[in-house]
């Protein structure tokens, strides 16, 4: 490995991605938090946003509104869909140039294809599907306190070190890992959609924007993309939902999941389900929370017949208020549940949907 | 056709236990399986194989000794060779690493047409190794493969790749890397005459160690990866919420809407 001078990289790159001309939830997600390191980093760092694709320079101005100081676009006609090694070139000469200290990906199925790519090229560390993220210790400090079992004596909250400190789920969301980067830069990660706030948006800011021109040939891309096809079925809101109904085995079929619906449209929520019920073939799986699925935290999540296996949990347990209704009174979604009603959700929802109005 | 598969021996995570007084994992007695999106994987390669009967389906593994035995199970399955890459000198390696040392050990192999890799593994849920090892051997990538259809000349594939909303038609020349997900195929079970070929004391399975894959020592290993753990521990368990009081469904109803209410939930 080559030795990497580390004061030549300064600041923090999100890579902004899009689809189509329109940016994903996740980069919103990532300019916030980009933003709320790069002030906690200081001596200046500036949250920078990414946006690769063509025609898209009106992007920059969203980005301007949720937090980026400046916004670096790679516009051309080659990039206009996503492929493996269009993207790669650019987005690897790009970090070459600039030399970010910190890039962020969102951990869609593109930027999780995208981003060990560009890893591999830079021979730079990449931590997956992170869901939380410091530079200062003593923050970090706080978090863990607050959150984990972590014995925290050992850590210095004035340590000066301000290495980009990624912390994600293993083992299913049995364990959770704290992973550093100390030799190499940039210090990469992609993160999970769902898990960052985005900040308030800013009508009219600006900042500056720099074009960085495209030295792609049609010959650097290997794959040829055919056709890109929208799922038929209107996507399943679930990150945006501020109530989530959802069902699990315990909703026996897919006739059951009537019940679901039907105490979603009263509280005006959206529905979800586990992985059981989704590969049972009662509900599409657009609609699964959890490791597999969908990463959600809204201000209600009220879990019908769903156990709460540590794979389901990693997708929920930061919801506001979790409301479980279950038969077996000892289940780990029970003991996880801020309200837990047991009883028979056939019987109970019924009554339930009755009261809430 | 030659087809290579990378598969990981991983802990079932379903059945690991935290030990609530240390916090702890608890992996004593959790048992080792063929890590799920590997199976999908070698299933592709066997189907393949089983259409076109020159296929040779070579699975390369990379940790300790005792993942001889998952390399067996894909011996049953029906692979036709089986290496693991096992060395102290590899031990602790992180993607970047592993990614690396399995480069390494497909270069010295006689060629392929075809690598195909799990989309992620249950342990570290990375989705990282298949990427960055296809950049290391500079071919194409296509990740997340719930679909695939050969040309008649077998010299490019068109797969469906899952996207969050839809999914990519893609064209893609061999020699490639192919990630799968659950959704491309139904893993097949082992036959007996696969088991007693897996007993076969002819068949072996090859062990390599760092200077048989002649991989530089600063590119695997614990020291080597550019990641490194900086702490590990549980999530906090949540305080005790409410248990919701009452007779009836419908008087257990009445509590909760009021106690949200209350306390101005809703
Ligand atoms: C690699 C991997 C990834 C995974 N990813 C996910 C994921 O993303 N999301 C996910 O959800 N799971 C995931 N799982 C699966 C997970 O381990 C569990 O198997 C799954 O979450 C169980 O779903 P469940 O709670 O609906 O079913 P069960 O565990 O069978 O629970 C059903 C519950 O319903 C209750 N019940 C039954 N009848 C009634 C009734 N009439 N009224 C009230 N309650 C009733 C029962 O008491 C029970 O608690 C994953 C597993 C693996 C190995
Ligand atoms: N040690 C290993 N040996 C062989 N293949 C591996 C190894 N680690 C990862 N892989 C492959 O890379 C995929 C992604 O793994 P990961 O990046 O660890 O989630 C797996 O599904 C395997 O196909």
């Amino acid at each position: 490995m080559a030795t990497v001078n580390f004061d030549e990289y300064k600041n923090i790159w999100v890579f902004a991605e899009q689809r189509k001309g329109k940016l994903m939830n996740v980069a919103y997600e990532l300019l916030g938090e980009g933003y709320n390191l790069s002030r906690e980093l200081g001596d200046g760092c500036k949250v920078c946003a990414l946006i690769v694709g063509k025609d898209i320079g009106g992007l920059a101005e969203e980005c301007f509104a949720y937090g980026a100081d400046k916004v670096y676009t790679i516009d051309d006609d080659l990039l206009e869909v996503y492929t493996t090694d269009g993207y790669t070139k650019v987005v690897t000469e790009a970090i070459n140039e600039f030399k970010p200290e910190i890039v962020l990906y969102g951990a869609t199925f593109i930027g999780r294809d995208l981003a060990p790519r560009c890893a591999a090229r830079l021979d730079a560390g990449l931590t997956a599907d992170c869901t939380h993220l410091n530079v200062r210790v003593k923050n970090y400090i706080d978090y863990a306190e607050k959150n984990t079992t972590l014995n925290t004596e050992s850590l210095d909250p004035e340590d000066p070190a301000k290495n980009l400190l990624m912390t994600r789920p293993a083992f299913g969301g049995n364990l959770m890992a704290t992973i550093v980067c100390p030799t190499t830069r940039p210090q990469m990660s992609t993160v999970r959609p769902g898990v960052m706030d985005k900040l308030e948006k800013r009508e009219g800011a600006t900042g500056e924007i720099v074009k960085i021109k495209c030295e792609l040939s049609k010959d650097d891309i290997r794959t040829t993309v055919k056709e890109v096809v929208k799922a038929a079925k209107e996507l399943v809101n679930l990150i945006d939902a501020e109530i989530i109904v959802s069902g699990g085995r315990g909703v026996k079929n897919a006739d059951g999941f009537e019940v679901i619906r039907n105490l979603a449209d009263c509280v005006g929520g959206v529905v979800g389900a586990s992985r059981a019920a989704v590969d049972s073939g009662w509900i599409e799986g657009s609609h699964q929370v959890g490791q597999t699925g969908t990463t959600v935290k809204p201000k209600i999540y009220i879990a019908c017949g769903i156990s709460g296996a540590i794979q389901h949990q990693v997708g929920m347990q930061t919801s506001d208020i979790i409301i479980a209704i279950n038969k077996d009174n000892d289940c780990p979604m029970m003991h996880l549940a801020d309200y837990a009603l047991e009883g028979d959700l056939f019987k109970v929802i019924p009554e339930l949907i009755a009261e809430w109005n | 056709m030659k087809i290579i598969v990378c598969a990981k021996q991983v802990p079932d995570t379903n059945e690991i236990k935290i030990n609530p007084e240390t916090g702890t994992l608890m992996r004593d007695g959790v048992p080792s399986i063929l890590n799920p999106d590997d199976a999908n994987a070698l299933e592709m390669a066997l189907e393949i194989k089983d259409n076109n009967p020159d296929t040779e389906i070579t699975v390369i593994s990379m940790g300790p000794p005792q993942a001889k035995v998952m390399l067996e199970e894909c011996i049953a399955l029906g692979a036709d060779k089986c290496i693991l890459i096992s060395d102290r000198a590899v031990g602790g390696s992180d993607t970047w690493a592993t990614s690396n040392a399995i480069a390494a050990a497909v270069r010295k192999l006689d060629g392929f047409d075809l690598i195909i890799a799990g989309r992620q593994a249950i342990d570290g849920d990375t989705a990282q190794v298949g990427p960055q090892t296809a950049e290391k051997l500079d071919i194409p990538q296509v990740t997340y493969v719930k679909e695939y259809k050969f040309s008649d000349d077998m010299k490019s594939v068109e797969v469906k790749r899952a996207l969050e909303d839809g999914y990519q038609i893609i064209d893609v020349k061999l020699p490639c890397m192919l990630t799968a997900i659950k959704e491309l195929n139904t893993p097949r079970y082992m036959t007996v005459d696969g088991i007693m070929r897996a007993c076969d004391p002819n068949l072996e399975i090859k062990v390599w160690g760092a200077a048989d894959i002649e991989v530089d020592l600063d590119k695997v290993g614990l020291k080597a990866s550019p990641t490194n753990v900086f702490r590990s521990f549980t999530p906090k368990p949540k305080g005790k919420g409410v248990y919701i009081e009452g007779d009836t469904p419908k008087e257990k109803s009445q509590n909760l809407v009021t106690g949200l209410k209350a306390k101005h939930i809703i």
